[in-house]
């Protein structure tokens, strides 16, 4: 199920503006990638033209090709619509529909795929994604409250639910931890750490040791300063990259001693 | 700066406070105090003010409606010449129904339309279309309702006589199409069709800006899931934006069920229970009939009709209470949260 992706030449635009340059980078199956960087420097964007979420931006386009075992996302023939049932999303802030219930939340995708589902094997589902994003125990009983009553952990774990339940081939992460505090943050990195095992999982974080904690390898953006593109200073091995970087930019932010 | 001196009374600091400031400042408050205390007041009288015109609208319709609500119905009958009823319910029976019909039939026209309107400007067009078409729908609720009346009269009426005709024709089964269609158009469907149009500037307004209120995180929530654009907005648009669509539709209502001008002017009026939308004759709405009346009428005869007014004020309260009552119920649901 999980499947590896080519980034080739990648050039993001906002408009006229070119918001990140040049990428060239693989992201094996089964795995963790971890991308860090400053604030700015188009990771987020990045990620996004991952499951082409970026084009929701009036104006924004790519140029390059990003492809999904040797499928290129951005061909012709291709709806961004099926992109996104592939590619799934977990935002920086858990966004559960708050007019929906718990179950309802984790059918969701499903209800969009329009696939034909009896009673019983809609609650298999919904049980078995709960399991697979470890809130199935604290939400068992109140399977149809609303999904906004829950904690803000709670929530983001209901949302990594939402996204598996459709088995994505590919689970996009941006910064799912930064607004939940360390107990949570800690339920999740255990969780990624137990789905990499079946999806191709990819996260921005500002965090280091979250990246050093979860991730197989690392990338690195940087922004060489305003108005300029965000580039791909440095992809490889998290270890490395935590211990020996090729790039002397990578140290710095790395060590704190960045700017 | 001797600034970890305590600033007593006999300080020569000069950037020190005259003696005893602190003490009164903690005191009298900050200066500020009086103007919160003033907009406390006028905030809180505002508020009752609107409790005292209701209560005073009450108190009038219920005192000047009093002569009729008490009469005999022979001797109301006997005083006034359109008075054809056993009873004083009997006669505000059928303008109720009418009234109530009429704006059910708007509003069941117009919400889906200005939904649909809503949702092209706020996600559908183009930035700029968007803006011109919002102009266009706000100038739509400046018109008067008279000039609507006489569009309605003279214009609409007899262009959409040969629908009804078709309706008649091919839909007669259906009791709401039954009976014989008016040649001149002036029935309560085409009263409908009006009313709708008066009401649609309201209703798209509203919903235009409830919909533009949808957090952008459960959009992209939904288009992140594989949503085309239109799941989109039943995913996270549309129930995000339920109870503004109700409100919006009780707004709507509210001006349907009071439009006095514009219903005068088209419908051909009766005093029956009859949903025969397309037969002249048969339905008069409250207000329409108060302004019809008023004019010739008798001290009995404007007793009765501020009764009928008083009718149509419980059935806006009533109305406007129930649509809170919807919005209430799923409160959990609503996103407030």
């Amino acid at each position: 199920m999980a499947q590896r992706i080519d980034v080739k030449d990648l050039n993001i635009f906002y408009g006229s503006f070119k918001a990140v340059a040049d990428v060239n980078m693989t992201i094996e199956p089964r795995s963790v990638t971890a991308f860090i960087g400053p604030s700015g420097c188009g990771k987020s964007t990045f990620l996004r033209t991952l499951n082409r979420m970026h084009e929701v931006i009036p104006g924004a386009r790519v140029e390059g090709t990003v492809a999904v075992e040797g499928v290129d996302l951005y061909g012709s023939e291709i709806d961004p619509v099926a992109v996104r049932r592939q590619v799934g999303m977990v935002f920086q802030r858990p966004n559960p529909f708050p007019t929906m219930s718990i179950a309802e939340n984790v059918l969701a995708g499903i209800r969009l795929n329009n696939r034909k589902m009896s009673k019983s094997e809609g609650q298999d589902l919904v049980e078995q994604s709960l399991r697979g994003a470890n809130l199935w125990n604290e939400v068992k009983d109140r399977l149809d409250r609303p999904g906004s009553g829950l904690s803000g952990g709670q929530q983001q774990r209901l949302c990594i639910a939402r996204a598996i339940a459709v088995k994505p081939q590919v689970l996009l992460m941006d910064e799912p931890c930064s607004a939940l505090d360390p107990i949570s943050t800690l339920a999740i990195e255990d969780l990624i750490a137990e789905l990499k095992s079946q999806y191709t999982i990819v996260i921005v974080t500002h965090n280091m040791q979250q990246a050093a904690r979860v991730s197989e390898k690392t990338a690195f953006f940087n922004i060489a300063g305003t108005g300029q593109p965000g580039r791909l200073i440095e992809i490889d091995d998290t270890a490395t990259m935590f211990s020996s970087p090729k790039e002397q930019a990578t140290e710095d932010y790395i060590s704190g001693r960045f700017g | 700066m001797t600034s970890t001196q305590p600033r007593t009374a006999g300080s020569t600091d000069p950037d020190a406070p005259p003696a005893g400031t602190t003490a009164k400042r903690l005191k009298s408050g900050h200066g500020d105090r009086g103007g919160s205390r003033v907009f406390r007041w006028v905030s809180t009288g505002a508020g009752v003010l609107i409790l005292v015109i209701l209560a005073a609208v009450a108190i009038f319709l219920v005192q000047r409606a009093w002569p009729a609500i008490t009469a005999d119905p022979e001797e109301l009958a006997s005083r006034i010449s359109w008075f054809r009823a056993d009873s004083l319910l009997g006669f505000v029976g059928p303008l109720v129904f009418g009234t109530l019909l009429a704006a059910a039939l708007a509003l069941l026209i117009a919400t889906p339309i200005a939904i649909g309107i809503a949702l092209f400007i706020s996600h559908y067009a183009p930035r700029r279309l968007a803006n011109a078409l919002g102009y266009v729908v706000d100038l739509l609720a400046a018109i008067p309702s008279v000039v609507y009346g006489l569009w309605g009269g003279l214009v609409l009426s007899p262009l959409v006589t040969p629908v009804w005709q078709w309706l008649g024709d091919w839909f007669g089964w259906i009791p709401l199409f039954g009976g014989s269609v008016s040649p001149t158009g002036r029935v309560m469907m085409t009263v409908g069709v009006v009313l709708a149009v008066m009401i649609l500037p309201i209703i798209t307004a509203i919903c235009r800006e409830v919909f533009l209120q949808t957090p952008r995180l459960h959009e992209e929530a939904a288009l992140a899931l594989g949503a085309t654009q239109w799941e989109m907005v039943r995913m996270a648009v549309l129930p995000f934006a339920r109870s503004g669509i109700v409100s919006a539709a009780m707004l709507g209502m509210g001006r349907a069920l009071g439009e006095t001008m514009a219903v005068l002017m088209i419908l051909s009026p009766g005093f029956a229970y009859s949903f025969q939308l397309l037969v002249a004759g048969k339905q008069q709405t409250i207000a329409a009939n108060i302004a019809a009346q008023f004019p010739e009428a008798n001290q009995t005869g404007v007793a009765t009709l501020i009764a009928t007014g008083l009718a149509l004020f419980v059935i806006t309260l009533a109305v406007n209470m129930a649509a809170r009552a919807i919005v209430a119920r799923r409160k959990d649901f609503s996103g407030a949260n």
